[in-house]
């Protein structure tokens, strides 16, 4: 098989990979905070709230849950600028993202909460904590220590997701490699490139919230426990 | 001795039911300020539920409960204002995990009494001086012995300054060189004055501390009396359960 | 009807059918790749744990889009001119096998070694207590898990669209171009997307439930 590989796209196009690549960690830096408290809300709705709260998370989880990203992301985003809002792409793919990984550690949350112990929670009650203190103070930081692993899975398939969303022409990562092999008819070397570059950034995002974790949580840290 | 001050606990003929199965069948009960009254009998003669039902953990269906001037039976009560006057050890610890020994102690002064920072530390130094792990202040429940947890918790309770404090069993689940150190320090708040109610399986502990014994079965108050009720039994009952236990 | 005509959603339908014949292709292959990725990532030789670890960190650090485009440009610098279904039917078994052998890595290893034990008590070979010991209870571990996947299996054949693989998604995207019915159109294939998948997840969880019961 005599084909030559040819990498000197590189030279030239460089810059645009970088801008790539701060766009796609600018929208995932950007969803990752209000999609967990998006998330996290919603599972306190479902587990605590009144029935049509619980009935109405239900429906948001499953409807996002059993549809694609990309779906909800043209319904949005193409819906939007019939109703006439005039929204940029960045805007929307983190609407999109937000509203998508909500759904997703909503249900994460869920199953944090409901594996605390019953003691925990009474305790908090009997020390006079209203109900909202002993679940900011007690009940949150421990769900969250025990989902942290399957959060921060969620939040790098999240940022993969990012990849779509050249599809409403929003100039990310994917989005250039496009453009470039569009110019250099390299695609084969092109997209591998961008693979690299993917997996360099997963891996720099599961640091991150790993250090976010360290910050976070100072008994792991005092105790050496592994997350 | 009779006490002049008006009693903290006041049952009068409380019926506890769970849908069918009722579990309290009419309570009648006192406990004066300072007193420590022991909740002894076998297991499902309804001692936890007693005690569950006077800080509001279970609601009564009949009779009265008054704790602390405040009545339970009269529809609504303000659970947290009640708590505040009453603290409950459980035999789990229930320790919260990810806090230290003296944040899982402030926590609570803290938040609902909106005492500062600084005032809450010197508080938890205090109490744990009082149950004697005043070195453990920055350690984490799951660095501790199971005695040392107890006193933790006993010493969480005693930080928000508590009129009564519920002991259910603290002692059971822990090794018998353990139960001593927790005995101690219930011990001591007995001599300091605080009121309390605690269900226990050591008849000797209960004896020596406690001035009134309440013998439970099936759901009522079978014989009441002052230590010296165990040596001396009046109902079958209670012979046959001091008999087995002792 | 809805602003569409009878045409515009038999092609919606058609796209649907093409997202089904995707998505049997991606589990089927990923079923074949996942099980020795499954079996490379659960033995004892360090070789096979590494070699199959490396490729299910790829896939997992690898966007799927970009799976589809290495693919596609790999296939068509090879020589070879295939349609998409190919390229897409390809990149979805690389991405279902990494998936489904790390799923199913971990419902081997949760059979308790004890069971392992016992069959060597009976004198079975490995290969034999493998297959009649600890398979049949892998398998029941598995059957939730691989039952909710399938729901992912689905909703992410939808990332095709960017090698122009006709599918629901792509096809929805034409019927808007056509019509710039947003909301309906993608209403639409959402509520397909979500006829075929909602049932999985149901059927996921209910098996889940009575595993645990069990
Ligand atoms: N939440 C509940 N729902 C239904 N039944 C209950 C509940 N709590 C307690 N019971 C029942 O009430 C009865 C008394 O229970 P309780 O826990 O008060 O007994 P106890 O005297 O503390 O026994 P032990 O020494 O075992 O702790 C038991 O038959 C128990 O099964
Ligand atoms: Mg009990």
């Amino acid at each position: 098989m005599g084909y030559a590989f040819d990498f000197s796209f590189l030279d030239e196009y460089w810059p645009d990979l970088l801008n790539g690549v701060w766009l796609t960690l600018g929208m995932t830096v950007a969803s990752v905070l209000p999609g967990f408290v998006l998330g996290t809300l919603c599972a306190v709705g479902r587990l605590y709230g009144p029935p049509y709260v619980q009935r109405a998370v239900t429906f948001y989880v499953e409807a996002i849950r059993n549809t694609p990203l990309i779906i909800q992301v043209f319904w949005l985003f193409f819906g939007l600028a019939v109703l006439g809002a005039k929204i940029g792409p960045f805007p929307a793919a983190v609407i999109a993202l937000v509203v998508n990984v909500g759904a997703y550690t909503a249900e994460i949350m869920r199953a944090g909460f409901r594996s605390i112990p019953k003691g925990q929670i009474e305790a908090a009650h009997c020390l006079a904590l209203t109900p909202t203190q002993a679940l900011w103070s007690v009940q949150l930081p421990q769900a969250v220590e025990r989902v942290y692993p399957a959060l921060v899975s969620q939040f790098v398939l999240m940022m993969l997701a990012t990849a779509i969303m050249s599809q409403i022409s929003a100039e990310e990562l994917t989005g250039v490699a496009y453009m470039i092999q569009s110019f250099t008819f390299r695609g084969f070397e092109v997209y591998l490139v961008i693979a690299v570059i993917y997996l360099a950034m997963a891996s720099l995002l599961r640091l991150t919230l790993m250090g976010v974790a360290h910050v976070s949580f100072p008994r792991l840290r005092r105790l050496g426990t592994p997350l | 001795m009779t006490s002049p001050a008006a009693p903290l606990v006041r049952f009068k003929n409380v019926e506890k039911n769970f849908g069918a199965l009722q579990v309290l069948k009419g309570i009648t009960l006192d406990v004066a300020p300072g007193q420590v009254v022991a909740l002894i009998g076998r297991s499902g003669s309804g001692k936890s539920t007693a005690l569950r039902c006077v800080n509001g953990l279970e609601m009564i269906n009949g009779g009265e409960l008054e704790v602390c001037g405040r009545k339970l039976h009269a529809g609504k009560v303000d659970l947290l204002e009640l708590r505040k006057d009453v603290g409950i050890v459980f035999q789990s610890y229930n320790l919260f995990p990810h806090l230290t020994v003296e944040e899982n102690i402030t926590l609570a002064p803290r938040k609902v009494r909106r005492i500062g920072k600084a005032e809450a530390r010197d508080i938890a130094a205090e109490v744990l001086e009082e149950v004697g792990l005043s070195e453990k202040a920055q350690a984490y429940p799951e660095q501790l012995s199971g005695g040392q947890q107890q006193r933790v918790a006993i010493a969480r309770s005693l930080a928000m300054r508590p009129k009564l404090i519920l002991f259910d069993e603290v002692t059971s689940a822990l090794d018998p060189e353990l139960t001593g150190e927790v005995l101690k320090v219930i011990e001591r708040l007995a001599r300091e004055g605080m009121t309390m109610m605690l269900v226990t399986h050591e008849m000797a502990f209960a004896r020596s501390v406690a001035n009134t014994v309440v013998f439970m079965h099936q759901g009522r108050v079978w014989e009441t009396g002052p230590g010296a009720m165990l040596a001396n039994p009046v109902t079958d009952e209670l012979r046959q359960f001091v008999g087995s236990g002792l | 009807m809805l602003g569409l005509t009878i045409e515009q959603i038999a092609y919606l339908f058609r796209g649907a059918g093409w997202t089904i014949v995707l998505s049997l292709l991606g589990f089927v292959g990923g079923t074949l790749l996942g099980l020795p990725v499954a079996l490379g990532r659960a033995s004892k030789s360090r070789l096979l744990r590494f070699a199959s670890g490396v490729l299910v960190q790829l896939v997992q650090g690898i966007p799927l889009p970009v799976i589809m485009f290495v693919v596609y440009f790999g296939i068509s610098i090879a020589g070879f001119d295939v349609p998409a279904l190919v390229a897409a039917g390809v990149a979805m078994t690389l991405y279902s096998g990494a998936y489904l052998g790390e799923i199913w890595k971990g419902c081997i290893l949760a059979v308790p070694r004890t069971q392992w034990e016992a069959g060597e008590c009976l004198a079975l070979t490995k290969t034999q207590r493998f297959i009649f010991v600890i398979l049949p209870q892998a398998l029941r571990i598995a059957v939730p898990p691989t039952v909710g996947f399938l729901v992912q299996i689905v909703k992410n054949t939808s990332y095709s669209v960017v090698i122009n693989f006709f599918d629901l998604t792509y096809s929805a995207k034409v019927i808007n171009n056509a019509t710039y019915k947003p909301f309906t159109v993608f209403t639409i294939a959402a509520l397909i997307y979500f006829a075929i998948c909602f049932p999985m997840s149901l059927l996921a969880s209910r098996f889940d439930r009575r595993l645990h019961r069990s």
